[in-house]
């Protein structure tokens, strides 16, 4: 059935067909939503799963790691410093290979203060052994929840589902809201091997010297690599059953383009629309939308590459000291490139428009920049 | 130099110990010791409910703490209303 839903309200929903077993929460803009959904949800009765409304976000995911350990599906959302401050407990998390879901919505950090949408939050958490997937539409974010428990359940790690604060959480686009049975059909119980049980005690993530330690990280990227597979499969599943196919890319009108806007989240919606306009007057113009970041999609991408391919790389997001960050592992995953030009645009960040215009002046100025990518990124920003 | 190749799922996704907790001592994580004073302590029991460890046992009057997981927090210490817990350094003790 097609709903009105914001980004928001469609996590929420994709949590109740999910049939989460325990969300856990603590306010943080632009994220509450997602909690006062469910926690209205529960008031009438719809969600029938636990709710915990916890002291701090450092303390929801601890209370996730434990229900997660008991055998529980687990969910909750934050945003920027709530996401900071849940650092450590992520990589608990992932270490202890509990499938946790969680969707983060983009924000800026401070200082100074801003709200608005930045990928930074997100992409700080890199390293930590969640997967992360960045949406583009409110219908991408609830579909992305359910697939994420089925890949995060069969990978045994963890998974963020990412989308743009305001810009997706915040706006209403019609989504269309898959039937319970239907989605019980698609996502089956969560059944781990192993979880804590009173009646088979077992002590969980205990002390292990570093013989053991370098096995279980092996072991955590060798599950990591076959994430890249999993979300293609199950993408494709989902697709069969609701008419909405995903994979790690999203490629548009890329066929024969050989200047090619990478973008990721709500920005690569826009950028379709870029392409369009650049295509009516008769330019080569494609967007590849990077979904996955974590497992980073680096076979899926050097399949997409020709020699001659140049990327135009719009990156919401920075790392002080080296660069946009899309940019900067596109580069590490295509290394060594024959004849592929990376060039890095730092935009938007805090919530700046990356419009339209601002993407076909991107794409025209990569296009005709002839000769050597770039090392540092070029700083740009919307004139209107 | 040994090199880590094939069967990377050889190894389990998590390292699970059967074994008991109870034989996990943390009482050698202390430094300094909890001593009761039995003929100041007035019996209240603060102690036993606000000792994280669960290791205040109400056998008698006077609490005794199980010093095989008192890790030495000293909780009981500034808790206790009659001043009745000493805190010794374990090098003295």
């Amino acid at each position: 059935m097609k709903k009105v839903l914001s980004g928001n309200h469609a996590a929420a929903v994709a949590a109740r067909l999910a049939r989460v077993q325990v969300a856990a929460g603590y306010p943080i803009t632009p994220a509450t939503q997602v909690f006062e959904a469910l926690a209205e949800m529960r008031a009438k009765g719809e969600f029938p799963g636990e709710f915990i409304a916890a002291e701090s976000e450092h303390s929801v995911m601890a209370a996730l790691l434990g229900a997660a350990t008991a055998g529980a599906r687990t969910f909750t959302a934050t945003s920027s410093h709530g996401l900071a401050y849940m650092h450590e407990l992520l990589h608990w998390v992932a270490g202890a290979r509990l499938p946790v879901v969680m969707v983060d919505v983009n924000r800026a950090l401070a200082a100074p203060w801003n709200l608005g949408t930045d990928q930074t939050d997100s992409l700080s958490q890199r390293d930590t052994g969640w997967m992360q997937t960045y949406c583009s539409n409110n219908q991408e974010v609830l579909d992305t929840v359910l697939m994420s428990f089925k890949i995060a359940e069969r990978v045994m790690l963890p998974s963020m589902v990412v989308l743009d604060g305001f810009t997706l959480s915040h706006s209403y686009e019609p989504v269309d809201v898959p039937k319970q049975a239907e989605v019980d059909a698609f996502l089956p119980p969560f059944r781990p091997v192993l979880r804590l049980d009173p009646d088979q005690p077992m002590s969980f993530g205990s002390l292990t010297g570093p013989k053991d330690y370098l096995r279980l990280r092996r072991r955590m990227a060798a599950d990591l690599a076959e994430a890249e597979d999993a979300i293609e499969e199950v993408g494709r599943e989902f697709g069969e059953l609701f008419g909405r196919p995903y994979g790690q890319l999203d490629a548009y009108r890329c066929e024969d383009a050989e200047t090619v806007l990478v973008t990721s989240g709500a920005v690569g919606s826009t950028a379709r629309a870029a392409v369009d306009a650049l295509r009516e007057r008769g330019l080569k113009a494609g967007n590849l939308r990077l979904r996955a970041f974590r497992p980073f999609p680096a076979r899926a991408l050097r399949a997409f590459v020709r020699p001659g391919t140049r990327l135009a790389v719009v990156d919401r997001n920075l790392s002080p000291g080296a660069g946009g960050i899309f940019a900067s592992e596109i580069k590490a995953a295509l290394y060594p490139r024959s004849g592929i030009a990376v060039h890095g645009y730092v935009t938007g960040l805090g919530g700046g428009d990356i419009s339209v215009e601002l993407l076909q002046e991107v794409w025209e100025r990569v296009d005709a920049a002839r000769g050597a990518d770039p090392a540092p990124a070029v700083w740009a920003e919307d004139a209107r | 130099m040994p090199l880590l190749e094939g069967a990377d799922k050889a190894c389990p996704r998590v390292i699970v110990s059967e074994r008991s907790m109870d034989e996990n001592r943390t009482g050698n994580w202390r430094t300094l010791r909890p001593v009761i004073d039995s003929g100041k302590c007035t019996g209240c029991l603060i102690c036993w409910k606000l000792c994280p460890e669960a290791c205040v046992e109400l056998t008698e009057k006077v609490p005794r703490i199980d010093m095989d997981y008192c890790k030495g927090c000293g909780i009981c210490v500034s808790e206790c209303p009659a001043r009745c817990v000493d805190f010794v350094a374990e090098s003295a003790a």
